[in-house]
């Protein structure tokens, strides 16, 4: 991404999701928490952001997802090369941006087959609807290959799961989503190794040249699983550092702070 | 399910003056309606200050501009039957339109069964004056409605009395049709359930106009069991949004007798439910369940007492309301227990789920316990739909107006998981869908 000719830099454009000097705050109390942020996701690449606790790991997600408790002061997301503010985050999801949830909702009364589908039909012209039987059968592949019971289809979404089921849950409807580029925030928070293993099996399936994807996280080890290809430290809203995979265990060793000095200095 | 009328029908004199419809009744059934018509023109219109309307619009309740039915045109007759379709099987069904008898179907052979009697309330009065006399409105109406319910006396002749002997089983459902036709028409529909020891059956009302009209409704039914006896009541009120519609229904448990009644109320304007279940026996169990899917400026108007009289006898209320745009639930219901009506599981629970600034929901639960060592509980909570929830739908893609949809479908679809007949508990599911959309 550095040092690009034009040529290549306008291709990229409409292959990329793209962040350009995002500022944004909290809607309610107005405090920044974004402030000048710059990030270029490929399609085909793994991107990992990193940062302490209060950097605006969780915040870049939201903002990029559309939820209204921020607000954009200043700043660009193209999809594209297409901007998605202004859109309703249900636009966003359709257009192919995909958030896993740190924290998934939990929603009485809806059945998980029923949620996703919901969302699948969403994606379909007006009057035309969702073949089931295809449907269940995609879900079903989906859900073996993330070791998910059938039950979980029947049950409410996320109403009762464990932290590991609830991750699977998010993975299972980006698979069956689609989307051209995942958002994961979190995504190893509160997994045991082997719940890891299979989120991460399924995040690696859906690697591909037509997919970008940025992980947010706060330690290393999830990036044992999902290997980036380029990682990116957060601190204070605004990215500090790039580097390669390497970048990733120096501050598992080193801890952020001399990133911290690095910065201030 | 509403479909515009062929026929029109001027209103008749006021419903308020018009004296009791005698119909064809006998001597002895007209001595029944006239008394109930002089109560009727005695009691004075319900108050806001009575204490069974409070939260209610009582300036609101003039019926002086709806008039007495008149028979449908043919035409019409034909399309309402047509229309009446229900669940796949049944044992039978009765279709009336403006309280009169357009057709009777047996599905088999339950409703043929010995000692059975599957009738038009007209009928049933004509021919077994007797056995309706002993069951007929014998409970006083309790909360509210006793003006209407003197009304609904006075005038009826259409509905269905269904009685079922000792120890017979009516394995498939019993459909009844309400249609309501013509320009401030009004209806009172009966429906008369006698479950003798051991009997046990499944009765179904719809509740429809057959077109945009101005109605007026005054309904009743009563559920009457002895020890033993199972029954399952459910009614489904489609309205249109221009009627006025009074139901009030009358439970009565015997000893290990179990009732379960569900009101799906989708239509009308403003609606109006009163539901009493007395427990009578030891061992008596009352389900009242009730589904609300309130929008535009529908009022729906629920009061309700669950009255324990025997002990070890349990009575489970669950209410749930869905409200959208400007409308408005009431919800008013006493647990009284008894002195003597001792190990008396009573619950009662009201959910609203308000979706709109503009809707209101009023509850106000409560309980008279005169009796020692008694587990009741009742509670009524209101909430909103989270905001959280609806950005977890809409980052997958899926528009508010469906999330709000589908959060609404599960709140209230939950209740018919009650419903211990899966066909029928599906079929209400439909019925739902189709509202929400």
């Amino acid at each position: 991404m550095f040092g690009q000719s034009r040529e290549v830099q306008q291709t990229l454009k409409f292959m990329s999701l793209e962040i350009r000097n995002l500022h944004a705050r909290i809607a309610s109390n107005g405090t920044e928490i974004l402030k000048g942020l710059d990030l270029i996701v490929e399609k085909g690449k793994v991107h990992a952001i990193m940062g302490p606790n209060g950097s605006g790991k969780s915040t870049l997600s939201k903002v990029i997802g559309g939820h209204p408790d921020y607000e954009i002061t200043e700043g660009e997301i193209l999809l594209d090369g297409t901007s998605v503010i202004g859109m309703e985050p249900d636009v966003r999801s359709r257009a192919g941006l995909f958030l896993a949830m740190q924290y998934p909702m939990e929603i009485p009364g809806v059945s998980n087959a029923n949620f996703i589908r919901a969302a699948l039909q969403a994606r379909l012209p007006e009057g035309e609807e969702l073949e089931a039987t295809d449907y269940y059968a995609n879900l079903y592949s989906k859900m073996d290959g993330l070791e998910m019971d059938r039950k979980f289809t029947a049950r409410s979404v996320n109403e009762g799961f464990s932290g590991g089921e609830k991750k699977r849950n998010e993975i299972l409807q980006m698979l069956m989503l689609a989307p051209k580029y995942c958002i994961l925030d979190e995504t190893d928070s509160g997994l045991d190794i082997d719940a890891l293993r299979i989120v991460a099996g399924g995040v690696n399936s859906y690697r591909s040249p037509k997919v970008g994807m940025l992980v947010i996280t706060h330690y290393q080890r999830l990036l044992d699983y999902i290997v980036p290809d380029i990682v990116h430290v957060l601190v204070n809203g605004r990215i500090v550092r790039h580097g390669g995979k390497e970048l990733a265990l120096e501050l598992e060793e080193r801890g952020y702070d001399f990133i911290r000095e690095e910065t201030a200095a | 399910m509403t479909v515009l009328d062929t026929t029109e029908h001027p209103a008749n004199e006021s419903v308020n003056t018009t004296g009791p419809d005698f119909a064809n009744h006998p001597e002895s059934f007209r001595a029944t309606q006239q008394a109930a018509w002089e109560k009727f023109t005695s009691l004075p219109m319900p108050k806001r200050t009575d204490e069974a309307w409070r939260f209610a619009d009582t300036r609101t309740l003039d019926i002086s501009r709806f008039g007495r039915a008149e028979a449908v045109s043919d035409a019409t007759q034909a399309m309402l039957v047509k229309l009446s379709i229900g669940l796949e099987h049944t044992s039978g069904q009765m279709t009336f339109a403006n309280d009169r008898l357009l057709s009777r179907h047996f599905h088999g052979d339950s409703l043929n069964a010995k000692g059975v009697l599957w009738l038009p309330l007209e009928q049933a009065i004509a021919e077994h004056p007797e056995l309706v006399a002993k069951y007929f409105m014998r409970e006083e109406a309790r909360i509210g409605s006793g003006k209407f319910a003197a009304l609904h006396a006075s005038q009826v002749r259409g509905g269905m009395f269904l009685y079922v002997p000792r120890g017979v089983e009516i394995a498939l459902p019993v459909e009844t049709y309400h249609w309501l036709s013509g320009e401030n028409a009004s209806l009172f529909p009966h429906t008369l359930i006698v479950a003798e020891e051991n009997a046990k059956v499944t009765v179904l009302d719809y509740f429809a106009n057959a077109s945009e009209c101005p109605g007026f409704v005054c309904g009743v039914n009563d559920i009457s069991t002895a020890a033993g006896a199972k029954v399952t009541y459910v009614a489904v009120q489609e309205w249109n949004r221009n009627t006025l519609a009074f139901h009030m229904n009358n439970t009565t448990v015997a000893r290990d007798a179990s009732v379960l009644t569900l009101r799906l109320n989708l239509g009308g304007a403003r609606v109006r439910d009163e539901a009493v279940s007395r427990l009578r026996g030891p061992g008596g169990r009352s389900d009242m369940l009730s589904v609300n899917a309130a929008e535009g400026a529908q009022i729906f108007d629920q009061r309700t007492l669950q009255i324990h009289e025997a002990p070890n006898a349990t009575s489970d209320l669950l209410y749930k309301n869905a409200l959208n745009d400007t409308s408005r639930t009431i919800f008013t219901g006493l647990i009284r227990v008894d002195k003597g009506a001792h190990k008396t599981d009573a619950y009662q629970k009201v959910r609203n789920l308000v979706l709109s600034d503009e809707a209101e929901a009023n509850s106000a639960p409560g309980l008279e316990i005169e009796a020692d060592d008694v587990r009741c509980t009742h509670g009524a909570t209101s909430g909103a739909l989270d905001e959280e929830q609806v950005f977890y739908f809409q980052s997958r893609g899926i528009p508010r107006r469906v999330a709000q949809q589908l959060v609404t479908f599960g709140f209230l679809s939950e209740v018919f998981e009650r419903i211990p007949d899966a066909a029928l508990a599906a079929h209400l599911c439909d019925l739902l869908h189709g509202k929400l959309g």
